[in-house]
């Protein structure tokens, strides 16, 4: 059921998966729609108003006439909940929000709007002890949202089919018996939505300069939102702003205007991917903050990271559990290189380029040398023997401080002061002005990093799309049948070994100068910080293995929204595996699904085999992720 | 006993007769389990030969022997006059190419893929120039699309290249591995019961692909529990009856010895029943 179709899909589907439309609530058809749009014109309407009468709630919820704070979000949430509505009543002019009429479209943008509503008043009540902190204008909130959640329930929702009379449920165990369990499962598996099948006009028939001037906006859009949310000051506004958007995706996605943007962005390939970079380069410009320039850093980092991670264990199938021993490896090696006075070699100052070089070296050599002996390991025995090497490389360098071992990375301590990089007289640590934007020292790294994640997206490509990329596949779907095929297994797993670490290497480059010091601690296998080797995997499992956008999304994720919600922080382990158990639960192929493992999860849902062909790029069958 | 495939009349001896797979002593012992007791086989340029014998005979063990996926205890495997290294990916290569008994296509990869990967020994491109992406590796690419697609049009598949592998019907999952085994360019396919769990009609397609890859100059090795299909297909058929080659023959040779129908059918009168007793380790072994 959660269904984020941010899956390329098409029109081209079988229509004979079934598919039954019903309202939660029985109500005149008029009557509904009536609710739903006084519901989003009342909620819209509170927003003007003041929801509480002292300021100390995060974000001014007292002024009237102007929204602050989390009303904003309660704002954005109800007009696009009523314009969506619109369209799926037919209106002319709306319909473009709500390509394929769903009101399934509807019913989840306005529990978008129904949960950050009430988490805010909810939130204010607490915050400030009861509800008579709440001014009218909350109540109204409250009352507005409510009225449109209840009308979006009226609406007729797409849902799966009716469960069969003679229907058994094993699953229940002993409470099979009970007839009010049964009831309310049956009630719960009719109830889930379903709308991957509908069909949703081809966006590809557009002006293909209106097609381009499309991924353009979204992009822009998408970019405004995401400094948007980074530069919530409250963990409050933020969880708000969480909610409004994942289920707001969520509720766009079902109205098949993902799919569509999807459409676009594959007809356009070049275009997109060159917007795209773009978009990424213009957020240090889109906003003045070194704090989130740093964590664009840090985010583009263990996004490229993880992207090595996922040609190991997401195309060749090798579960490395000790994978963040390589950007150590890279960092260090650079550390060595970087003139620093605490390096062994203290007078050396290798230029950017050749510090790059030495670091992907240092880790190609270090995972050939950890490949050799252990990838001849299969399965569990891999993921055991590289969860020690992980270690013993932390430990090792832990002990080379000239006491316990020869000096060479001053143990615990580590290697400081790494002075910072400089590239063709482009100091990276200085502010440097362009126009009326001032670019700092973490935006100026952030841009050299998007320069290496590009790299490394590319590498990442090329290799998955060839004979050596098809022979990982093979080995990671069946290594036996793959060497009688002529694939020389050690050797390939090999080269998969060596370049994931290489990759990791590279960036550990720039992870060295960025934090200015290297010291052995974040490399482990898990930790409360970032990189350690469990995240890493986290991220890449979160994503989605084997797909290029998956685990960056996967590593932003985990990496921002701890960081924004601060009350998480005791908790931030528990609140991983948590994510983690859900996903696998529901979106076992991950938040950006790889076609081949949609298929693979999703079979008996609506792709009985042979029903449905995979087609080429153009018609990936990805939609069955409901 | 006959063939709709249109094809000049094979004289019993191979058109050159020269050796292509010689097998000699081959035994593989698992512990104290004889598998393959001293088996010698060849096979010659543009033969069918197969291989039969009961459930557990050592069929499958033999062929792992041959294809390098077990190292025989004792006895050489040769190809074309050189002695075969006991690494599958030498001997695909060299120039063997096998089927498995389980079908073990690469399931969450497209049909066409699953032949490119055949491809794999007969193509050089590296990690490098998968970077790079050079002129060369284009050629390169090209030319292994299009003759893998030439592979699924022979084996009838060119309709279904882009389908997932898993999604295909079971009959043409075995096609697949034929046309997979076929994409390394082997001068001998060995096939591993390429019409179990088949229907006639199936079986009788499976023949003629078998025939027709034979008219391509590659030679054959099949193991079968079919013995219409065996004694249609094989200019030559090998009876292994406990991990021991019992007779090798015509046909008609092989369906006439009487130590055959008794392998398979037990000893007639009182004698001791042959069957129920034969506990060798194919099933197991083949994972």
């Amino acid at each position: 059921m959660t269904d984020i179709p941010l899956a390329t899909a098409e029109a081209v589907l079988a229509p004979d998966t079934g598919r039954r439309t019903a309202p939660f609530i029985p109500l005149p058809r008029n009557a509904a729609r009536a609710a739903t749009l006084a519901g989003a014109v009342v909620t819209i309407a509170s927003t003007f108003m003041s929801w509480t009468y002292t300021t100390d709630f995060p974000g001014d919820l007292t002024v009237s006439g102007y929204p602050g704070g989390l009303q904003v979000m309660t704002l954005i949430g109800a007009i696009i909940t009523g314009v969506v509505a619109l369209g799926a009543f037919r209106l002319k002019g709306a319909a473009w929000l709500n390509p394929s009429r769903s009101n399934n479209s509807v019913l989840l943008l306005a529990l978008a709007t129904l949960g950050t509503t009430w988490y805010t008043v909810i939130d204010i009540a607490a915050k400030l002890g009861g509800i008579a902190n709440l001014d009218p204008g909350g109540f109204v909130a409250a009352v507005g949202s409510l009225l449109l959640f209840a009308g979006a329930l009226a609406l007729p929702i797409d849902r799966r089919p009716q469960e069969p009379a003679d229907a058994e449920y094993y699953e229940l165990g002993r409470f099979e018996k009970s007839a009010l369990v049964v009831r309310s499962y049956v009630w719960l598996r009719e109830a889930r939505l379903h709308h991957a099948d509908m069909r949703v006009a081809d966006a590809r028939k557009l002006n293909p300069w209106l097609q381009r001037l499309v991924i353009v906006v979204v992009y822009a859009l998408g970019l405004k939102i995401l400094t948007f949310g980074l530069a919530t000051d409250y963990s409050d506004i933020f969880l708000g702003y969480l909610i409004v958007v994942a289920v707001g995706l969520w509720g766009l996605g079902a109205g098949g205007l993902l799919r569509q943007f999807q459409q676009l962005t594959h007809r356009n390939k070049r275009f997109a991917a060159t917007v795209g970079i773009i978009a990424a380069a213009a957020y240090p410009f889109a906003q003045n903050n070194e704090h989130w320039a740093n964590l664009g850093v840090s985010v583009l980092i263990v996004g490229t990271v993880a992207l090595g991670l996922n040609i190991v264990v997401g195309l060749t199938g090798l579960l490395d559990l000790g994978y963040v021993a390589f950007l150590g490896v890279g960092a260090y090696a650079a550390a060595l290189v970087s003139g620093s006075q605490f390096s062994i070699w203290s007078g050396v100052q290798f230029p950017f380029w050749a510090a790059a070089i030495t670091g992907m070296a240092a880790a190609c050599v270090f995972g050939v040398l950890i490949g050799a002996p252990t990838l001849r390991l299969r399965g569990d025995y891999l993921a055991i023997v590289t969860l020690g090497f992980g270690e013993i490389f932390r430990i090792v360098v832990r002990n080379l401080d000239g006491v316990s071992g020869p000096k060479v990375t001053n143990g615990p301590n580590g290697i400081a002061q790494i002075p910072d990089l400089s590239i063709f007289g482009y100091n990276l640590g200085a502010n440097h002005d362009i126009g009326s934007f001032t670019l700092g020292r973490f935006a100026n790294y952030y841009l050299l990093m998007l320069v290496i994640t590009m790299i490394v997206v590319l590498v990442f490509t090329r290799a998955a799309d060839s004979r050596i990329g098809r022979s990982w596949i093979a080995i990671r779907e069946d290594e036996t049948a793959a060497t009688a095929m002529g694939i020389n297994g050690f050797r390939v797993k090999l080269v998969a070994f060596a370049l994931g670490a290489s990759l990791a290497g590279l960036a550990g480059t720039v992870f060295a100068h960025v934090t200015n010091s290297v010291v052995p601690d974040p490399y482990q296998f898990s930790g409360p910080v970032p990189p350690n080797s469990a995240f890493l995997l986290a991220a890449v499992v979160l994503g989605g293995m084997g797909t290029v956008s998956g685990p960056i999304v996967g590593a932003a994720l985990l990496y921002v929204i701890p960081e924004k919600l601060d009350f998480l922080s005791k908790y931030e382990l528990f609140a991983f595996g948590l994510a983690l158990i859900l996903i696998m639960r529901f979106r076992p192929e991950g938040i950006i699904p790889n076609r081949r493992r949609q298929l693979e999860f999703h079979e008996d849902e609506t792709t009985a085999p042979g029903k449905r062909p995979l087609g080429d790029d153009t018609v990936p069958a990805a939609t069955a992720g409901a | 006993m006959t063939t709709t495939i249109p094809q000049q009349p094979t004289p019993e001896q191979a058109p050159d007769g020269a050796p292509l797979l010689q097998a000699s002593g081959v035994i593989m012992r698992f512990g104290g389990l004889t598998a393959v007791r001293d088996v010698d086989l060849t096979v010659n340029t543009g033969e069918i030969v197969g291989l039969i014998g009961p459930n557990g005979a050592g069929k499958t063990t033999f062929f792992n022997c041959l294809t390098g996926l077990y190292v025989p205890t004792e006895g050489t495997v040769s190809y074309r006059g050189t002695v075969l290294p006991p690494k599958p990916h030498l001997v695909t290569k060299a120039g063997i190419a096998r089927t498995f008994q389980n079908i073990r296509l690469f399931a969450n990869m497209t049909v066409l893929e699953n032949v490119l990967v055949g491809r794999h020994t007969r193509t050089r491109e590296g990690l490098m120039s998968a970077l790079i992406r050079g002129p060369g590796y284009h050629r390169a690419e090209a030319r292994s699309r299009a003759r893998a697609m030439e592979l699924l049009e022979f084996t009838g598949l060119a309709a279904k290249a882009d389908h997932l592998a898993r999604n295909l019907p079971y009959g043409e999952q075995r096609k697949l591995e034929i046309a997979r085994a076929l994409a390394s360019e082997p001068g001998l396919l060995l096939l591993d019961e390429p019409t179990a769990g088949m229907n006639p009609q199936e079986t009788r397609a499976t023949e003629e692909l078998v025939f027709a890859v034979r008219d391509q100059g590659i030679a054959v090795l099949v193991i079968e529990h079919d013995m219409r299909f065996i004694f249609n297909l094989c200019d030559r058929v090998a009876v292994l009856v406990q991990g021991e080659k019992l007779v090798e023959g015509s046909s008609e040779v092989v369906q006439q010895d009487e130590r055959v129908i008794a392998a398979y059918l037990g000893e007639p009168f009182e004698a001791a029943p042959a069957e129920g007793q034969q506990t060798t380790g194919e099933q197991e072994n083949d994972r």
